[in-house]
């Protein structure tokens, strides 16, 4: 059982794939740690021995930030806009798309979901 | 995509000339300025700007936490108050 960054990584997966499984490690980052600790790619989870869990370990550990360390430096970024005042962290506050998209309409990943009005006019059909 | 570092943080040479003359003579007067789209570079670190939003001008005092940024995202151009039922 290979346990990484706290997480349990699914056994029976290709060693790239499954380090995809840790916040913060994609297809690119996750190619690029077993090159560096020397690990076939397309070896699975289950075949890896001790020392080649321990290698990726410190691969990661040395170079990557990952889990809580990323997610909280995420947090701090955003606070940090919040705090500053400035647009970006404005439109986090109120839970709107920061990156200018459009929020007549849409927008429902951010908005959450639809707050009906009552009242409010509907287009006439057809 | 972002600037390239080549050519160095964009900052209107009015501006630049404005800080530069208050930093030296050590005085701390709000600059009224119309350029939103210069960046803060650290000397600004300390002064207080009045940056325009198309409609009239809002006070920036400018922290450590702000360099980099523009001038404008602190000055925001639309004042959405809420929609008439809610008040």
């Amino acid at each position: 059982m290979a346990r990484i960054a706290g997480i349990d990584l699914p056994k029976n997966k290709r060693g790239v794939i499954a380090l995809t499984y840790i916040y913060g490690i994609g297809d690119t980052t996750a190619a690029k740690i077993l090159t560096t600790a020397g690990v076939d790619l397309s070896k699975k989870v289950k075949d890896w021995d001790d020392d080649e869990v321990n290698a990726i370990r410190n691969t990661i550990n040395n170079e990557y930030k990952v889990e809580g360390a990323l997610r909280s430096e995420v947090q701090l970024s955003i606070k940090r806009l919040m705090d500053i005042g400035s647009y970006r962290g404005v439109r986090h506050r109120k839970g709107l798309p920061v990156r200018g998209q459009q929020t007549q309409s849409n927008a429902r990943t951010r908005k959450g979901r639809k707050k009906t009005v009552a009242g409010k006019k509907k287009a006439p059909k057809g | 995509m972002s600037r390239s570092i080549k050519k160095g943080p964009y900052i209107d040479h009015n501006l630049a000339g404005k800080v530069e003359s208050m930093n030296a003579s050590g005085k701390r007067t709000v600059i009224k300025t119309w350029s939103r789209r210069s960046t803060i570079s650290p000397d600004f670190v300390g002064h207080t700007f009045a940056v325009h939003n198309g409609n009239k001008f809002i006070p920036v005092y400018v922290t450590e936490n702000m360099v980099g940024h523009k001038l404008g995202e602190f000055s925001p151009t639309r004042n959405f108050k809420g929609h008439s039922g809610n008040r």
